[in-house]
């Protein structure tokens, strides 16, 4: 076994895991934020995230056949379609909530699940129907901008591209960003207190369906972050793309302790850098028996190991009530 | 201030409150005794718009309450402590008492207001960047009325502020009730312990049964003797 081999690559994935890992923990929040004041699984959360995505590719495809892709600042145009995909995709969960999901608050649980499941697909079809008709195709790739591609290089061995710091810089001002708004805004707290308990909440003068919206509007943003920057740092999507990252941002979730808004910060984390190990390691240390193909059974057993001894989660906790 | 007529309330079938009539006047107290599954509690949630009524009148100074959603009432000047407390446990005990404020925007007073809450429970101040769910039961019952006063109510609704609390601690909390109502806020007092209620209610009614039986001053109903064999356990 080449230990030098070994260790030379582990700051490349490290960084691969943390963009990954911070892709997972901004799709996360949102399962997150709104089973914290429903205590529901809101299934339809990929296709938000995918949407994001999808919307950003629009205004870069847009700006590229217009030909001023590259004559524009590559930060101004990656502000401007995070924007755009934070809002669409906050816009998109909020109507979700409205129309699937208010009407069946008091039905059994089983039933909003259901319409998640629901939502989830027939916006897959409409994705693919409106791009079919729009152009042609639904495979879609992102317009290469040549500045973000630029490798900057740490140590002779190691190089990062400035999309893959962009991404990571993006995604750790949001989450500061929403950290600091829960925890330390009077509309942060609100949301925490619903969370908690809703009929309390709304003796205090709290509109609890509002503040319910509210948590679909940032998780929403903060998926459709997570879609563009997904989009840059992959390239390629299509409308099934947001299926497999939104099940991992889900389990990343229930990792770090499903409610619980650090929680899915740590699981994305976690998930994502075992995910990389997995596909950097597996096969150098197995000596090529399993490849690389084999790091989301590592990934999962992993999981499944931890929450056989946190059933909670990383960060869940159970709070005592007290007579 | 507060009156009902005729309030009937029921959960899905069952029928909670069978044609309530009652009053409160501004700057009483007022008591509502009975027994587990009376009603009192029922009644509370209905004035604070938890529930809605199925028929009768809820008006506060005149005005309809009934449907108007409880973060709504909350503007109007009801504050309520629930039964239980209610308390957010994963909140601090600055952040409870923000909350109880929430309707508000008025900075400077809601500073004030908070200044009058810790002078009124000290062990409040002493515990104030503690989470809530680390306080004792009497700690969390001050908690409760001191987030409900933060909402600076005309008329506050106590739903068994002393249970579960050892003796000297229940008096400590009904002296606070008197402070607090000698500050100007009207009390609706539901309590299991009929004696201490009536010591510092001017009027109290008794329920059974989801219908007001007997109403009175807290004299007369002290002196009743249905009402010292049935609640005052004689």
């Amino acid at each position: 076994m080449d230990v030098e081999l070994l260790i030379g690559i582990l700051p490349q994935v490290v960084i691969d895991g943390l963009i990954l890992g911070f892709m997972y923990a901004l799709i996360a929040l949102g399962y997150t934020m709104v089973y914290g004041v429903l205590e529901f699984i809101n299934f339809a959360h990929s296709e938000v995230f995918i949407f994001g995505a999808f919307v950003g590719v629009e205004i870069m495809l847009g700006l590229k056949s217009a030909g001023v892709l590259e004559r524009f600042p590559w930060i101004l145009v990656l502000v401007v379609v995070l924007l755009a995909g934070m809002l669409a995709s906050a816009l998109l969960a909020f109507t979700i909530e409205r129309v699937a999901y208010r009407p069946l608050r008091h039905a059994p649980r089983l039933i909003p699940l259901i319409s998640a499941i629901g939502v989830s697909f027939f916006l897959q079809d409409v994705i693919r129907l409106t791009e079919s008709i729009w152009r042609n195709a639904f495979n879609l790739v992102y317009p290469t901008i040549e500045s973000l591609n630029v490798r900057l290089e740490i140590t002779e061995t190691i190089d990062v591209s400035i999309k893959s710091l962009v991404v990571i810089v993006a995604a750790l001002l949001m989450l500061w960003a929403l950290h600091a708004l829960v925890n330390r805004t009077k509309v942060g707290t609100a949301i925490r207190a619903v969370a908690e308990d809703q009929a309390a909440a709304s003796l205090m003068g709290i509109n609890v369906n509002r503040i319910i919206s509210l948590t679909f509007v940032i998780g929403g943003a903060m998926g459709g972050a997570a879609g563009v920057l997904f989009g840059v740092q992959y390239g390629l999507i299509n409308p099934y793309t947001g299926f497999i990252p939104g099940l991992k941002a889900f389990t990343a979730a229930v990792l770090g302790g499903i409610g619980n808004i650090p929680g899915a910060m740590l699981g994305g984390l976690v998930l994502g850098l075992l995910e990389a190990f997995a596909a950097s390691y597996l096969s150098l240390l197995t000596g090529g028996a399993f490849g690389a193909e084999y790091k989301d059974i590592f990934a999962f057993s992993i999981l499944i190991l931890i929450l056989i001894f946190r059933p909670k989660g990383l960060l869940g906790e159970v709070v005592r009530e007290r007579a | 201030m507060l009156r009902l007529d005729d309030v009937h309330v029921a959960y899905g079938e069952i029928p909670a409150l069978k044609g309530v009539a009652l009053e409160v006047r501004e700057g009483e107290i007022v008591a509502l005794l009975g027994n587990n599954g009376a009603g009192k509690t029922t009644t509370l949630r209905t004035i604070s718009g938890l529930l809605v009524p199925m028929r009768g009148a809820l008006t506060l100074d005149n005005q309809p309450l009934a449907g108007v959603p409880p973060h709504e009432i909350v503007r109007r000047g009801i504050a309520h402590v629930p039964e239980g407390r209610r308390i957010f446990n994963r909140l601090t005990v600055r952040e409870n008492l923000t909350m109880g404020a929430y309707t508000r925007s008025d900075t400077v007073v809601i500073a004030g207001d908070l200044e009058r809450v810790l002078t009124l429970f000290p062990r409040l101040q002493e515990r104030i960047t503690q989470v809530a769910g680390t306080l004792s039961g009497g700690e969390q019952q001050m908690l409760a009325i001191g987030r409900a006063l933060m909402a600076r109510p005309r008329l506050l609704l106590l739903d068994e502020p002393s249970m579960g609390l050892a003796p000297v601690l229940v008096e400590q909390i009904f002296e606070t009730v008197r402070d607090i109502n000698r500050q100007g806020t009207t009390i609706l007092l539901v309590e299991q312990n009929a004696a201490m209620a009536l010591a510092v209610a001017q009027r109290g009614y008794v329920i059974e049964t989801g219908a007001i039986v007997l109403s009175g001053t807290a004299a007369e109903l002290a002196d009743n003797p249905e009402v010292r064999r049935a609640y005052l356990g004689e």
